[in-house]
């Protein structure tokens, strides 16, 4: 007998569970559907023992479940506990496989066949997704066949197959070949898919026969062998077996995405990272189709708490206000003697066309990421060089953009409505421009992960922002003073053009076509000398390639490659030589800049060693740096006080590994932050705990670090690490005098057996509240250690191949 | 970018030093003392005892210095330059206030073991500039760690290969993997090789062994034999490899006990003079 629920709610982590548990308490007939054997998946698959963070503090709990600050066994007992106190109807081993239907009758199809109807239905199923598996014959439900490892160290003595080339599957295979035999097995002919840092060590360790690969194979069926397991693989050469004890496939997971969709959803963008779009109500475009939690983009579980009750509140017909209105009207708080946070919502998207096409949701979310800024008449917003990458809107008042630094006839005003700041936020560089506020102001700065976050998900937003954006690039790079209209027609002409890492921009020989001036990025100038690519120099954002040939009238004379991910706009030939006709003061810049370029290229091709050297740098993290730690180990003396001096200015953890990481003619590049332009760390930090100073540092907040361990994975360079605390140790005159302690530097072993405090992540940050900066740098007796930017890159290359 | 600790800065610690030593000198040659030759005793005497003792002070706080991170906001390289060179330059200032009276007494132990200080002082600057390039060839961008694994890896496949070639070639595997020390007497380490490495003789004796294997053997023979020599190769790399860390850290336990010695003798010196003059 099939029964109508009121509501079905899809998964059970903290926004399903709450959801359930509020629909219990107030009596409405609801099902709450978890594809596994236990509540919360999520959590429950954190490490043992992990401290689980309720982040924001500030944000108040709503939920008939408790969640405060704890031990990952002790919030899951309660809420196992309280689950069943309040009879919520859980049904669990039921993967929810299909939804169809409309308000009132949707039915819910399960694994294995059974239908549900519900008149609404709330997604909460968070954004881990499902595991790949291997799916050949004989690998289902095999219990030598598994798809997580949680502790290498639990396995010796056996021969394990791990199959994938993702950083997991390289990670866990070089674990395991401590103490076993390891085959990794990879479908392609190369790894090209993991990060660098992980690259590096699965080349080496294969090169080193520390463990074998097999490439360009794919599983084809596994047979029992004893009880061992015969594992049959497709290869280039045919088909071969392998006798095997166990076989781990980190196969990556399947996002839910697809899942979502096929239930009706829409996605405003093809990005993956696009959120859906939802009502106030945390509806979807599916009436009746409700989604909360980390997959409607609220990524921590007191948010996901606080929406499983809130949408059960909705669907009853309660308009109650969401939970964070406190903390909104806390920010707004200059504001409300003039307005209700209601009305602050409609007047912001009447006045700021940016903000237009979002939601009140999304817009709720960006103004809790946001700050307002009151500046008097002449005070200044931001300065020139700095490395801040926030968006501001103008939502009253009027600000001048001091493009020039002298010449105040050149300001540009802004307005009402109108936006800046999007230069550092799209290039990841110093800001490029003063900017004063020339009446008093209200206004709106955002923080740049809430900007990516709608940049990504709303294309419309994304064009609003780049249309001025180029016109501005434009400027600031190439032409101040362009008239209205030279500046229209040139627009006109130009584009915004995308390169991947690698990918090459114009060869050398291409005919000019045009001009590209890079926003985003960096890239490579090379040569071909004799058989050989030389590299000739480097180019970050902020300027432009390609001028030559046009002015020149000749073929390309070089091969530039974006060194990385790289965005540029790019002006035809036509449009440029108008520039050029029209300014010729840009003309002389210009030809002044050639004559500059053909000594240098001289000078490099006689030596090509230095060319490699830069090719390295980039390599190595310069092509995204704003700072490199790099050791000249012909001066380095292994003392180790380098390391030393990080662990005694940062709580007895390095943050820097001096051996590590690779070398090239001498020089070496330890295992320490680059503080990116763009950095990786940041993309998905669920308390957004990464941040950047003004200067460029980029550091954790400790304060909001749950230690989750994502950006962990996310830094391509292998420099962050979880730690917990360093304990104790006698001073310094006991250690010189007596010989008390382990004396400076970071005690390893202790550090990790000590379970003290959280376990968090750490990285370098500049040592940016130390007075005189990098402690590293300063304590290093011989000068062997050095901190450069990439635009000394070129006076570090000289000096060493001199 | 990078500059080495004597040219740091265009040789601004060997002006000052030099500066020193010249100002010094002159006023040693012109000083007339009022009774007797010129010796620590004089009014140029306590001057020179005083600048000297400043000194040696200031470059045994070095080794607080060192260790006080993030405090201060000179580089330790700036530091250790100035030490070098005023270190150098105290030769002449502590000579010229004894004035050239050396005896069999606690003074001139003092001043024998600022020599001492000095000299191997002067020794660890050599070790500092040549050994770092020689170790980064030396190890060809490998960690110590990953040429200790590779060992370990080589070990591994040599046992495995030399137990089907019969009991004399296998024990002689074994034994050699089990002897094989790295590290050890200081002497040893310092030199950066071993003249009884148990290794090279594995390799030597299981390459005799191997001449009496049966034929369908050989193969795999050669096969250990390119292990072992090998092998041979990475162990003598991890000899160099530690040899030259000990050139760079043996002349500190000569360098810091003895100015602890310097340290107590001065103390002596000065009460004594003091009391006894
Ligand atoms: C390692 C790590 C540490 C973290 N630490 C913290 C922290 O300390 N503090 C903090 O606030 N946040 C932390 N987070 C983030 C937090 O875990 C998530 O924000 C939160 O779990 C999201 O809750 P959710 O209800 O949206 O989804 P989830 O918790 O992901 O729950 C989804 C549930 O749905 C089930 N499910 C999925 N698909 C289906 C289906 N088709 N049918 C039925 N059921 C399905 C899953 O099995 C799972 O139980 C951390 C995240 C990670 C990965
Ligand atoms: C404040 C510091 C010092 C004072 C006041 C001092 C004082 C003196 C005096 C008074 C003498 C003459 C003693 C005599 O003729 O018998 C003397 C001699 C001497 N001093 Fe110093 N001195 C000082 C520092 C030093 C230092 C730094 C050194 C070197 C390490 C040193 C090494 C000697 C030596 C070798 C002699 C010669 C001893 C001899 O005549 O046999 N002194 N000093
Ligand atoms: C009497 C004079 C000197 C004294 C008392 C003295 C004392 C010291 C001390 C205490 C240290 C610290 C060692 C440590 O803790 O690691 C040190 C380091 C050092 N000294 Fe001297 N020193 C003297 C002269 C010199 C001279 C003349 C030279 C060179 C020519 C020199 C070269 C060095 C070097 C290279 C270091 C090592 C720096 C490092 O690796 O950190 N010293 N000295
Ligand atoms: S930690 Fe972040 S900023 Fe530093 S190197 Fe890694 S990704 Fe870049
Ligand atoms: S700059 Fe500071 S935090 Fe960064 S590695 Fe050096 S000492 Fe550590
Ligand atoms: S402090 Fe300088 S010399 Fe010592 S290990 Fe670090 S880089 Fe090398």
């Amino acid at each position: 007998m099939t029964q109508l629920y009121k509501v079905a709610i899809v998964g059970s982590g903290p926004g399903g569970m709450s959801a359930g548990g509020r629909a219990a308490q107030a009596g409405i007939s609801h099902i709450l559907l978890e594809k596994t054997d236990h509540l919360s998946d999520t959590i429950y698959k954190y490490q043992k023992g992990k401290l689980v963070m309720a982040t924001p503090d500030i944000l108040p709990l709503r939920s008939p479940m408790d969640f405060k600050l704890g031990i990952r066994e002790d919030i899951l007992g309660t809420w196992d506990r309280q689950t069943a106190e309040l009879k919520v109807n859980v049904k669990f081993n039921s993967e929810v496989t299909k939804i169809t239907g409309k308000k009132g009758a949707f039915e819910l199809t399960v694994a294995g066949g059974e239908k549900i109807q519900a008149e609404n239905v709330v997604l909460a199923i968070g954004l881990q997704g499902n595991l790949r598996k291997l799916g050949i014959p004989g690998s289902d439900n095999h219990p030598k066949v598994q798809y997580q490892l949680d502790d290498p160290d639990e396995y010796a003595d056996e021969t394990i197959m791990v199959v994938g080339a993702g950083d997991a599957a390289i990670e866990n295979a070089v674990a395991l070949a401590k103490q076993n035999k390891v085959i990794i097995v990879n479908r392609s002919a190369e790894f090209a898919r993991a990060k660098q840092g992980n690259l590096d060590l699965i080349t080496k360790s294969i090169e080193k026969g520390l463990l074998e690969c097999m490439y360009s194979s794919a599983p084809v069926r596994l047979e029992p062998a004893g009880d061992r397991l015969k594992h049959v693989l497709k290869t280039a050469d045919g088909e071969a077996e392998v006798v095997c004890d166990r076989i781990i496939a980190r196969l990556g997971a399947l996002a839910p995405r697809s899942f979502v969709e096929a239930c009706g959803i829409q996605f405003p963008s093809k990005d993956p990272t696009a959120l859906p779009e939802l009502s106030p109500t945390y509806e979807s475009n599916v009436a009746g189709l409700y989604i909360i939690g980390a997959l409607a983009g609220y990524p921590l579980i007191k948010q996901a708490m606080n929406q499983g009750y809130e949408v059960v509140e909705f669907i009853q017909g309660n308009r109650v206000k969401p939970a964070d209105e406190p903390l909104l009207e806390e920010k707004f708080k200059k504001l409300l003697d003039r307005y209700t946070v209601d009305e602050l919502l409609v007047a912001i998207q009447s006045t700021i066309p940016v903000f237009a096409g979002l939601t009140i949701l999304q817009l709720r979310e960006v103004l809790l990421g946001s700050e307002v800024r009151m500046p008097q008449a002449g005070e200044t917003v931001f300065q020139r060089n700095e490395f801040t990458n926030t968006f501001f809107t103008v939502f009253e008042g009027e600000v001048a953009i001091q493009v020039d630094s002298e010449d105040r006839d050149d300001d540009v005003m802004l307005g009402p409505g109108s936006f800046f700041g999007e230069m550092g936020l799209i290039s990841g560089r110093r800001r490029s421009a003063t900017v004063i506020a020339s009446k008093p102001c209200v206004l709106i700065e955002t923080a740049r992960r809430e900007m990516i976050k709608l940049i990504k998900s709303l294309p419309k937003v994304r064009e609003t922002i780049d249309r001025a954006a180029v016109e501005r690039q434009i400027r600031t790079y190439l032409a101040p003073s362009l008239s209205r209209d030279d500046m229209d027609s040139i627009l006109r002409s130009a584009k915004l053009r995308s390169f991947k890492s690698n990918e090459v921009l114009f060869k050398e020989g291409d005919p000019g076509d045009g001009v590209f001036l890079i926003r985003t990025g960096s890239c490579t100038v090379s040569r071909r000398i004799g058989d050989k690519e030389i590299v000739m120099s480097y180019v970050p954002a902020g300027h432009y390639v390609g001028e030559m040939a046009l002015v020149r009238d000749m073929p390309r004379s070089a091969t530039v490659k974006a060194a990385i991910e790289t965005e540029t706009v790019w002006l035809d030939g036509a449009g440029f030589r108008l520039l050029l006709d029209h300014l010729p003061d840009l003309r002389h810049r210009i030809e002044r800049r050639i004559g500059a370029i053909i000594t240098q290229t001289e000078d490099m091709a006689a030596r090509p060693e230095t060319g490699n050297l830069i090719q390295f740098l980039v390599q190595e993290g310069g092509k995204e740096a704003a700072d490199m730690l790099l050791i000249d180990e012909s001066l380095c003396v292994r003392c180790d006080n380098c390391e030393k001096a990080c662990a005694e200015t940062h709580g007895g953890i390095s943050r820097l590994d001096r051996e590590a990481g690779p070398t090239y003619a001498s020089i070496h590049v330890p295992t320490s932050c680059r503080h990116c332009e763009h950095p990786h760390c940041m993309a998905d930090c669920p308390p957004d705990a990464l941040h950047k100073t003004k200067d460029g540092e980029v550091y954790i907040d400790e304060q909001t670090c749950i230690g989750c361990g994502n950006c962990e994975r996310n830094c391509p360079y292998g420099v962050i690490h979880m730690s917990y605390e360093a304990p104790a140790k006698p001073g310094l005159l006991s250690w010189l005098l007596f010989g008390l302690g382990y004396g400076p530097g970071e005690d390893k072993k202790a550090v990790h057996d000590s379970h003290q405090g959280k376990k968090l992540a750490v990285k370098c940050d500049m040592c940016k509240d130390i007075d005189g900066g990098a402690a590293c740098v300063r304590s290093c007796p011989t000068g062997a250690a050095i901190r450069v930017s990439p635009e000394q890159f070129f006076s570090l290359t000289n000096n060493v191949a001199q | 970018m990078h500059e080495s600790i004597l040219a740091f800065r265009g040789f601004k610690y060997l002006k000052l030093s030099a500066l020193m030593v010249a100002v010094t000198a002159i006023v040693y040659a012109v000083h007339q003392p009022t009774v007797g030759p010129p010796n620590g005793g004089t009014a140029l005497g306590y001057a020179l005892g005083t600048l000297g003792l400043g000194l040696i002070i200031w470059l045994a706080w070095f080794g607080v210095r060192k260790r006080r991170y993030g405090l201060g906001k000179m580089l330790l390289e700036d530091w250790l330059s100035a030490h070098v060179y005023l270190g150098l330059g105290l030769i002449v200032v502590a000579t010229l206030h004894t004035g050239f009276q050396f005896g069999w007494n606690v003074h001139t132990l003092a001043y024998v073991l600022m020599i001492l200080v000095i000299a191997s002082g002067a020794f660890g600057v050599f070790a500092y500039l040549r050994y770092p390039r020689l170790m980064t060839e030396n190890r060809r961008g490998a960690t110590q760690r990953e040429l200790l694994t590779q060992i370990a890896e080589l070990d591994v496949k040599a046992r495995e290969i030399s137990a089907g070639l019969g009991d004399d070639i296998h024990g002689e595997v074994m034994r050699a993997q089990e002897k094989l020390a790295l590290g050890g007497p200081a002497r040893r380490q310092l030199s950066g090789r071993d003249p009884n490495c148990p290794a090279t003789a594995a390799l030597k004796r299981v390459g005799d062994l191997s001449l009496g294997l049966p034929v369908t053997d050989a193969e795999k023979g050669r096969a250990l034999i390119a292990l072992l020599a090998r092998k041979v190769e990475l162990v003598e790399r991890v000899r160099r490899d530690l040899g030259f860390k000990a050139m760079m850290d043996v002349w500190l336990f000569v360098h810091v006990p003895l100015t602890f010695g310097l340290l107590a003798s001065l103390t002596a010196h000065v009460v004594s003079v003091f009391f006894y003059w």
